[in-house]
């Protein structure tokens, strides 16, 4: 088969065409040190022989699957039911672009707005867009949102300090040019009381996490009204897991104007890093600040039900040079991904699964609590992630679970020193329903033996 | 098309009307029927200051998005909210139900300087040429 559909024929009539004698002359403006630069590279093997040694590459790594794991940190390792994966896997559905033509991808579009419908009740809020890249940038679009909401006339912004070190990166790079003043800090014990004096009426939005960066879960009741009332309406954002509204009230009901959060809990692997899923939520008067696409539900000229792309305001394709998101598609496989999810496990199912990292969590965190040396940093509730104080630095403590017990490796926690360094010795330990008591007591043995 | 003779244009669609020391703006007839059916209207707020040439808000509507620019400098001094719910009131409506805004001038002159029904139609006459 030609994968290349050009003969040389044709390719010889489009260089005379372009009065080029042939291809190399194109590139004539590259230097040519760099034009066709040696690449030594090995023999050409058969598929047998790569798949051979790929295979003997990828088993020189530890993968989550046989390996007991408590990193979490904001990609969190859950059972994915295996209809996921085969519902994504059909070809209607498994392309490298998602379509939005209405005439021939209804099955697409329909996915998407049962997907917006579920984050809905999910974060009890009005509407939910299509999907962004990841939590990050649905965070940061955020930002951006409640900026547009004043008019650009609004330029503070205040993100809590236990708000992922990652998204906080991300809303900076994200909103660079518009000269925001980004407050909040990085000091992991400032309060809710101290965050919320900082929003005045010059402030666009504060952001909140829960359970937030260090797992911690915080009450969101009154804390809309008082962000409403000290900044003049000024909007409260909330990033929270999807999985712990499984167990939690949702956000919408406690006046939240916008939800936003990482979705690979819903179904979505580890898959070294991504792609993942950014889920956005927000409160209908904002939708046409709101970036992203929004699939709709209506009916055809004979009455039947269809599905349209219904709303893409701040695209580029309707603002031109006045778009004010760079998103311009949706995570179409993953937000299927997650409605197949969500769908399989139902709103009891998501409860179990809620629960069981909740109670896993607490089971983990008291064993580890009993041995010597080591903590458990109990300031608020946790959902299922928390942080241990330990006798030694983190990535030693880790660089010794993988060999602490015999034939045993642990994947430990998250080092928070690389991004606290005032929580040096501090380790973010991750409990899902994936790991067993059996880990979680190979664990706390394996802190015991450290000790010893 | 309606050409409205008591108002004054802008080359780029817009209206201005006095009324006492004020001027009510919005966009004429043929924009309403060249954008087809509105969708959203977006307005900029009560209290703001704009000069002539400004954008103060953007018409959205099944066929495409477009600025639209204010004929002269002012305050704005109220804003039609009936839009916000009822957008297609400037397709039925462009000179009338369908206002946008009401401004208080910063420089009358600039009246002068807009042109008035026919100098209008022939801006309209020249474009329809041009798409034709």
């Amino acid at each position: 088969m030609v994968y290349i559909p050009h003969t040389d024929a044709e390719r010889q009539a489009m260089l005379e065409a372009i009065g080029v004698e042939n291809i190399e002359e194109l590139f004539w403006d590259i230097p040519k040190k760099f034009r066709y630069p040696p690449l030594n590279l090995p023999d050409s093997l058969s598929e047998m022989e790569t798949l051979q040694e790929l295979q003997f590459l990828a088993e020189l790594n530890l993968n989550t699957n046989t390996t007991p794991t408590f990193l979490g940190a904001g990609a969190y390792r859950h059972w994915v039911p295996s209809v996921v994966d085969y519902v994504i896997s059909r070809g209607e559905f498994y392309t490298a672009y998602t379509p939005y033509q209405a005439e021939v991808s209804q099955g697409t579009l329909q996915a998407i707005f049962e997907y917006e419908s579920m984050i809905c009740d999910l974060t009890g809020m009005d509407v939910a867009n299509a999907s962004h890249y990841d939590g990050a940038t649905a965070a940061a679009e955020a930002v951006i949102q409640a900026y547009n909401v004043f008019r650009k006339k609004r330029s503070k912004i205040v993100v809590a300090p236990t708000v992922h070190p990652h998204y906080r990166q991300v809303i900076h790079t994200y909103t660079q040019g518009m000269e925001l003043e980004i407050v909040g800090g990085d000091d992991p014990t400032t309060t809710l009381a101290q965050l919320i004096e900082l929003v005045d009426d010059q402030t666009a939005c504060l952001i909140l996490q829960t359970p937030d960066f260090l797992g911690q879960l915080h009450d969101l009741a009154g804390l809309a009204d008082a962000i409403h009332a000290r900044g003049k309406d000024a909007q409260f954002v909330v990033i929270t897991n999807p999985i712990s509204l499984g167990l939690l009230k949702p956000p919408g009901d406690y006046g939240v104007d916008t939800v936003v959060g990482e979705g690979q809990p819903l179904g979505l692997g580890l898959n070294f890093g991504g792609p993942y899923l950014g889920f956005y939520a927000t409160r209908s008067q904002y939708v046409r600040q709101m970036a992203g696409r929004l699939v709709g539900k209506t009916v055809d000229i004979e009455g039947k039900d269809g599905y349209v792309m219904t709303l893409t305001t701040r695209e580029q394709h309707i603002r031109r040079d006045k778009a004010t998101s760079n998103i311009c598609s949706n995570q179409g496989l993953m937000a299927l991904a997650a409605t197949v999810y969500m769908a399989a496990l139902g709103k009891h199912g998501l409860r179990k699964v809620a629960e069981l990292n909740y109670h896993k969590a607490h089971y983990a965190a008291e064993a580890i609590d009993a041995v010597e040396g080591f903590s458990v940093v109990r300031r608020n509730p946790f959902f299922n992630e928390f942080v241990v104080r330990c006798p030694a630095p983190v990535d030693e403590i880790n660089a010794f679970l993988l060999d602490a017990l015999e034939g045993v490796e642990i994947i430990g926690g998250y080092d928070l020193a690389q991004d606290y360094p005032h929580l040096a010795n501090a380790m973010l330990v991750a409990v899902t329903e994936m790991n067993s008591r059996y880990e979680i007591d190979l664990l706390a043995e394996a802190f015991n033996a450290f000790v010893d | 098309m309606n050409l409205d003779t008591s108002v004054r244009y802008l080359e780029t669609h817009e209206w201005a009307r006095k009324e006492g020391d004020e001027v009510v703006i919005g966009i004429t007839d043929y924009a309403q029927s060249t954008l087809s059916d509105i969708v959203y209207v977006e307005l900029p707020e009560v209290g703001d200051t704009l000069n002539k040439g400004d954008q103060f808000g953007v018409v959205e509507s099944v066929k495409a998005a477009a600025d639209v620019y204010i004929p002269m400098s002012g305050k704005v001094v109220a804003v039609n909210t009936a839009l916000e719910d009822a957008p297609e009131a400037v397709n039925e409506d462009a000179f009338g139900e369908g206002w946008m805004l009401r401004i208080s001038p910063a420089n009358p002159a600039q009246w002068d300087e807009l042109l008035d029904a026919a100098a209008y139609q022939k801006v309209v006459d020249e474009e329809e040429a041009a798409g034709a």
